[in-house]
């Protein structure tokens, strides 16, 4: 099989690093050889975060470059935009409809992209692109930190792993008293 | 069973596995999670000591005691402890020494970038390279191995793709190991460095690089992989990786020991290929020794770039136009435009943001330190001139006001970082008489690396209570008069307190005393502004918080926004509330 890549990008304290552990503990239980890469330190501090996860039967670098990324996974807006470049042209990208302004827009002089823009560059850079309510879903179950698992569930439609997996890896990663609520919300993102 | 380990969590397995009893470090990314993991096994003693020099003097202790020890430390680390490294290589131990050094190519979380593989040559000890977790894990056994062998501390050289990369990796058991103390083997002729001696070790050393080039040439790691003999890749590390997915069809020499070199495999490996490309990352190192050895390298670093750290679309944009490859990436066109940047801030709520508020003020020459403080070098704090390595701030603002300028030097400096290099500068401020206010800035935890405990914390990384280091008292000891300890979210006290260390015209200490706001549990206060009072003179802003925001609300006169506050993001710190002149700024009854 050809190697699958993933990128998972959004804002420091979003759950993008779970949901990346969550994906490539998958990839290892589906069979795969699994690489994962990310960077910890000062990015972590309200900075844009980005995670790649890899599967294949054998997985050499455990990152890979621009132009490259199969399912690009974006918790934010901006940060879709700011990561689009990483995607092939048939890549696919599934993102969260939230916006986290950054400093430059909050208190600079700067202007947050305007949604029209935002849709035009995804629908330039991908095969198909879905800008999802997940925050909103999140919500609904009574917490935003779910969002990370309805994303996961919206990315789930475009791959080939039965549910069953999905569900069994989220069952180890999670704490015990929010598997729950982390199955409903990974039922939520796979209607979205 | 197989599982997914980060090349951290895979070392702190290896030292588990092979058998370590004592291990100690200084956090610092990318190497912090080594003892952070290693800590959950409990046959391991495991501290976090003040500074990598101390963690390797401790480290080499315990191997002088006959034990298995590692000692940790990111890249920059390595040249605190370079000085343990030359001796630790003359003595060698009874024991073994591992040394892990975390290199940082990219600069993801670091004052320069440094290729740590000169270490092995320059102290004359090798050096091993994993390109995996799983190799992390065993190559933490085959250093400790190499080091009883040899008598000599072992390099462990990772880099931060493979510190912070999650690879499969098969886990074994604990190597049986006798951990009952035995008497000191004394032997100063071989232990203390006094010159006599050292001229008679450093001829030991020399035969020891000869065997140890000789033992190389048989490291299961060192290997040739053949493919299409056309190219011959000889690569190391991460860059291995890369090189692979660029070129699935060369051989290459994989060279999992960096130093010393197997001279015989190199050759062997460079007369049986058309031509020879070497894919490092960082520095010209394999490269260099390779055209000393005469070998003819037909792509090396004019191609794939010194600068930062590799990924496989620049080992494939290099190769293409080395003319190795056909094609290039496609990277797509985007139009993204000029997009806001989102670097990282200083939290809301953080007790550094005042301090640093306070000190562009009264318009000094501000030199800084090593932690989260850093921060406030970039807008839109931007009030910081100097900033160097760790504990470079007292020394060098003692420097400028010994020299003089118009202005007044301070320095600014952490509680872990002033407990790990800044005493030693605290003492020359106060030793030779120069006026510099010296602001600890005291948030009771190692907050950049992820809140590790240190010396004036009470807890030690295996979670025993400890005493408590007391910066007062530690001034008043080197002689300092005007110690004085303020809260830094109190602007009036604050001011008050630099203020009259500034006019005292001696050399001075502030202790800025308030936690990090990871140490609380939940926030102590929210604020929000009285739209109708603000009148949007924009004092609030120059903070530069991320909770305090531009409202959609315009004030009439000026047309300029008004403030807001984000009740996500707001911690209560209130220094908003205090530099409102409009009395708009008010406590959220909850």
């Amino acid at each position: 099989m050809k190697t699958t890549n993933f990128a998972l990008v959004g804002v420091g304290g979003q759950g993008v690093l779970l949901a990346s552990d969550i994906l490539s503990e998958l990839g290892a239980h589906v069979g795969f050889d699994v690489k994962k890469s990310e960077v910890h330190g000062m990015a972590q501090r309200g900075g844009s975060v980005l995670s790649q996860v890899r599967w294949g039967d054998k997985v050499y670098a455990p990152l890979v470059g621009k132009g490259s990324v199969d399912y690009l996974v974006s918790f934010e807006l901006l940060e879709a935009l700011r990561w689009l470049d990483f995607l092939k042209p048939d890549g696919i990208a599934v993102v969260n409809e939230q916006r986290l302004p950054p400093l430059a827009v909050s208190s600079g002089g700067m202007e947050y992209p305007s949604e029209e823009r935002i849709r035009k560059a995804l629908s330039q850079a991908s095969k198909e692109y879905y800008i999802v309510p997940a925050l909103a879903k999140a919500q609904e179950l009574g917490t935003e930190r779910a969002t990370n698992v309805v994303l996961l569930g919206a990315l789930s439609r475009h791959l080939d792993v039965p549910e069953k997996q999905w569900l069994e890896v989220i069952e180890k990663r999670v704490p015990k008293k929010y598997v729950d609520l982390n199955r409903k919300a990974f039922a939520a993102g796979q209607s979205l | 069973m197989k599982v997914l380990l980060s090349g951290n969590e895979a070392v702190a397995r290896g030292a588990y596995e092979s058998g370590v009893v004592f291990a100690s470090a200084y956090p610092g990314t990318p190497s912090t999670e080594i003892l952070e993991n290693i800590v959950q096994y409990k046959e391991i003693y495991a501290e976090w000591s003040p500074n990598e020099k101390v963690a390797l003097d401790a480290a080499i202790g315990a191997a002088y005691a006959g034990k298995r020890a590692l000692a940790a430390m990111k890249m920059v680390g390595l040249n605190v402890a370079a000085e343990a490294l030359f001796y630790s290589s003359h003595t060698g131990f009874d024991g073994a020494l591992v040394i892990v050094s975390a290199d940082d190519p990219g600069m993801h979380s670091s004052q320069n970038e440094q290729d740590n593989r000169h270490y092995a040559k320059f102290a004359k000890v090798p050096m091993l390279e994993p390109t995996d977790s799983q190799e992390a894990k065993d190559f933490v056994g085959l250093a400790l191995d190499i080091s009883e062998k040899f008598d000599t501390p072992v390099l462990l050289r990772l880099s931060t793709r493979i510190c912070h990369s999650s690879t499969l990796v098969e886990l074994g058991e604990r190597k049986a190991v006798k951990d009952e103390p035995k008497p000191f083997v004394r032997n100063p002729a071989k232990y203390s460095m006094i010159p006599g001696f050292a001229r008679r070790r450093h001829p030991v050393m020399e035969q020891r690089l000869k065997d140890l080039a000789e033992y190389a040439e048989t490291f299961p790691y060192n290997k040739a992989e053949w493919g299409d003999r056309s190219l011959g890749v000889v690569a190391n590390g991460v860059a291995y990786q890369y090189a692979r997915e660029v070129f699935p069809e060369a051989s290459f020499l994989r060279l999992g020991m960096s130093w010393p070199l197997p001279e015989k495999l190199i050759r062997d490996f460079a007369s049986q290929v058309d031509k020879v490309v070497v894919i490092e990352e960082l520095d010209p190192f394999l490269e260099e020794h390779l055209k000393i050895m005469g070998i003819e390298v037909a792509a090396g670093k004019e191609f794939f770039p010194i600068l930062d750290e590799f990924n496989p679309g620049i080992v494939r944009d290099a190769a293409f136009k080395a003319g190795l490859v056909d094609e290039t990436v496609g990277v797509q066109k985007v139009e993204m435009g000029d997009l806001p940047p989102r670097p990282p801030v200083l939290c809301a709520g953080c007790p550094h943001r005042p301090v640093y508020y306070m000190l562009k003020k009264y318009g000094l020459v501000v030199n800084s330190d090593i932690g989260c403080y850093a921060l406030a070098v970039l807008p839109p704090i931007a009030t910081t001139d100097t900033l160097g390595c760790m504990g470079a701030s007292i020394g060098v603002a003692h420097g400028i006001n010994r020299a003089g300028v118009e202005e007044r030097a301070v320095a600014t400096i952490g509680d872990s970082t002033l407990w790990h290099a800044g005493m030693p500068g605290l003492l020359n401020v106060v030793y030779n008489k120069s006026n510099t206010v010296t602001i600890i800035l005291d948030n009771l935890t190692t907050a950049m690396t992820g809140h590790q405990p240190h010396p004036s914390t009470g807890r030690t990384l295996m979670g025993e209570e400890t005493v408590k280091g007391d910066f007062e008292a530690l001034a008043r000891a080197m002689g300092y008069d005007e110690v004085r300890t303020v809260d830094p979210l109190n602007l009036e006290e604050l001011e008050e307190a630099l203020k009259a260390s500034l006019d005292s015209n001696k050399p001075a200490v502030v202790i800025t005393r308030s936690p990090c706001i990871f140490m609380y549990d939940e926030r102590p206060a929210l604020y929000y502004v009285d739209v109708e009072r603000c009148n949007a003179c924009g004092r609030c802003f120059e903070i530069g918080c991320p909770a305090v925001i531009r409202s959609e609300a315009i004030h009439e006169k000026s047309g300029k926004a008004k403030a807001e506050i984000n009740s996500i993001l707001c911690f209560g710190c209130a220094v908003c509330e205090q530099v409102c002149a409009r009395n708009a700024i008010h406590l959220v009854e909850e």
